[in-house]
């Protein structure tokens, strides 16, 4: 992780696409008020999800080339705990910064204020997820030379839940509605991935690794 | 039979379209599934064949 | 102790090895493409000029024949490729890798079939093409689940690892499975809920799901015949060295 923080570069990109896209809508679309305050849920978590997505491809591949992961994988440390360290590191180096620059952007795109904390606690519970699932995809495909778009096709489907439920959610709330039924679904989605999915990443990258 | 015509039995009451596109597709996917192996079965056995007699010759 | 090992039939271990299950598949075969094509046939005759219409639908009901089954199967193909992958994993069982491989193809034909028919029969009926409800999203991320399994296995050279990954990729799609099957339950969604389920009688009458029952069993039919012959295939590409793939080749 803290590679990363050297390399200010990755932990920029995702930020600087997730706003740059977000704002590619009003530009795009129409600039209206009213037509962008319905689209903004539903554009903050998509543009969440493909910042997600850009940074995964480097998650294992910089240890794979260097022999790291190999190493890391033989130590007497438990697989599951550097899968689940490694997901949680891409979590607060993308997601968390994510969901606290979204409010800006919520901003930008009309999305009615009564809304915004529910997107960045949806953003908060959701991004992890993402990073979870996001780690398995880029753990099979580590030992590819093209593997940053065979990520997205393996991890889309796969990410389809967590952005309806946000998105959703946020949408519910910037009408005025109840929204906990949402926010618990995402967090038993969270749940069950936080225990699940280090185990695929391990097994992944074991057989990334014997390639 | 529920229809008292061939006619009738193609139009489906209007509903003609749905009913044949539908079938006509799933018609054309099941036989695709079931050629298409096939064929990959004879151009492998071919193929192999072909490096027997390599194999074979080389010797 | 030789007691104690011998739980299972001898052909359960024949069918672990590639040439034991080539061997078994040869014979399985034929009767797997008759039985489907006749099951096949007369279901879809049955269906399409002796059941009777439906009271609401009228005659675009009888896309049920062709839609039911495929659904039900696109499921059960994903369910059985990545069991088939576990088993490969964990067991390290060849065979079982290569009825994964063989399953993905298979299977995503028959979600294209069933969102293709689905969405026909949906316009007489609700009106539209397309509506994202639970069940019909669902039923499109497992077609692109499928996708991603097949664009793994075609992504690495090698058989062994691909068959790896790609059982990897199947078990954590396995989640989806449910979330299709109860979807109808847990929201209310345009699509209708189950026709068959396991402890109810259909609410159709039987000149209705009789047909249907004939055309699910067809559809597995061809599953199985299809997959053999695909497993063949593929048992004769990864096994080429070996000595008894030499002596068929040259008989033929």
């Amino acid at each position: 992780m803290l590679l990363s923080f050297r390399r200010r570069s990755e932990l920029l990109n995702p930020l600087l696409f997730f706003m740059m896209v977000a704002a590619l809508f009003p530009l795009g679309v129409s600039p209206a008020a009213d037509f962008l305050s319905q689209l903004a849920p539903g554009v903050l978590w998509v543009c969440a999800l493909l910042a997600s997505l850009l940074s995964l491809d480097s998650l294992f591949k910089a240890d794979y080339e260097d022999g790291t992961l190999e190493q890391l994988l033989l130590s007497c440390e438990s697989t599951y705990m550097i899968a689940l360290a490694k997901a949680v590191a891409h979590w607060l180096t993308t997601g968390l910064p994510l969901a606290l620059l979204a409010p800006l952007l919520a901003v930008m795109l009309f999305l009615p204020t009564q809304a915004i904390p529910t997107l960045v606690v949806t953003l908060l519970v959701g991004t992890p997820t993402l990073s979870l699932i996001g780690a398995i995809a880029s753990a099979l495909t580590v030992g590819l030379k093209k593997g940053g778009v065979l990520i997205s096709l393996l991890v889309i489907p796969l990410y389809i839940p967590v952005l309806i439920f946000g998105a959703s959610a946020v949408h519910g709330a910037s009408q005025g509605l109840p929204v906990v039924a949402y926010i618990a679904i995402l967090g038993a989605m969270l749940a069950l991935s936080l225990v699940l999915a280090p185990f695929a990443i391990a097994a992944a990258l074991r057989v990334s690794v014997s390639s | 039979m529920q229809f008292e015509s061939l006619m009738s039995f193609f139009q489906m009451d209007g509903h003609g379209l749905y009913v044949w596109l539908s079938y006509v597709i799933t018609l054309v996917v099941l036989a695709l599934n079931f050629v298409m192996p096939r064929r990959a079965q004879k151009k492998l056995l071919i193929s192999l064949q072909k490096r027997i007699l390599r194999e074979n010759s080389d010797k | 102790m030789n007691k104690a090992k011998k739980m299972m039939p001898k052909w359960f271990y024949q069918m672990a090895s590639p040439k034991g299950c080539y061997q078994i598949t040869d014979k399985l075969l034929p009767w797997f493409t008759l039985s489907a094509l006749c099951f096949l046939s007369v279901g879809a005759v049955w269906g399409l000029l002796f059941a009777p219409q439906d009271y609401q639908q009228g005659n675009s009901f009888r896309i049920i024949y062709i839609h039911v089954p495929s659904a039900l199967l696109a499921q059960s193909i994903y369910i059985t490729m990545a069991l088939a992958g576990g088993v490969g994993i964990i067991w390290k069982m060849k065979v079982a890798d290569m009825v994964a491989y063989a399953c993905a193809p298979i299977g995503a034909s028959m979600t294209f079939v069933a969102l293709l028919t689905g969405a026909i029969w949906g316009k007489p009926t609700w009106g539209s093409w397309w509506v994202w409800d639970a069940r019909l999203t669902s039923m499109l991320i497992l077609l692109f689940l499928y996708f991603g399994v097949m664009a793994l296995y075609s992504s690495m050279e090698k058989p062994e690892i691909a068959a790896k990954a790609a059982a990897i990729l199947g078990l954590v799609g396995l989640v989806n499975i449910p979330i299709i099957k109860y979807s109808v339950d847990w929201w209310n969604t345009l699509h209708q809920p189950a026709t068959f389920t396991l402890t109810e009688k259909p609410a159709m009458p039987v000149e209705m799901w009789l047909p249907l029952l004939v055309m699910v069993l067809g559809y597995y039919c061809f599953f199985a015949s299809s997959l053999m012959v695909r497993l063949r295939n593929e048992i004769l590409r990864r096994e080429k060295r070996a000595s008894w793939v030499k002596q068929l080749v040259a008989k033929v």
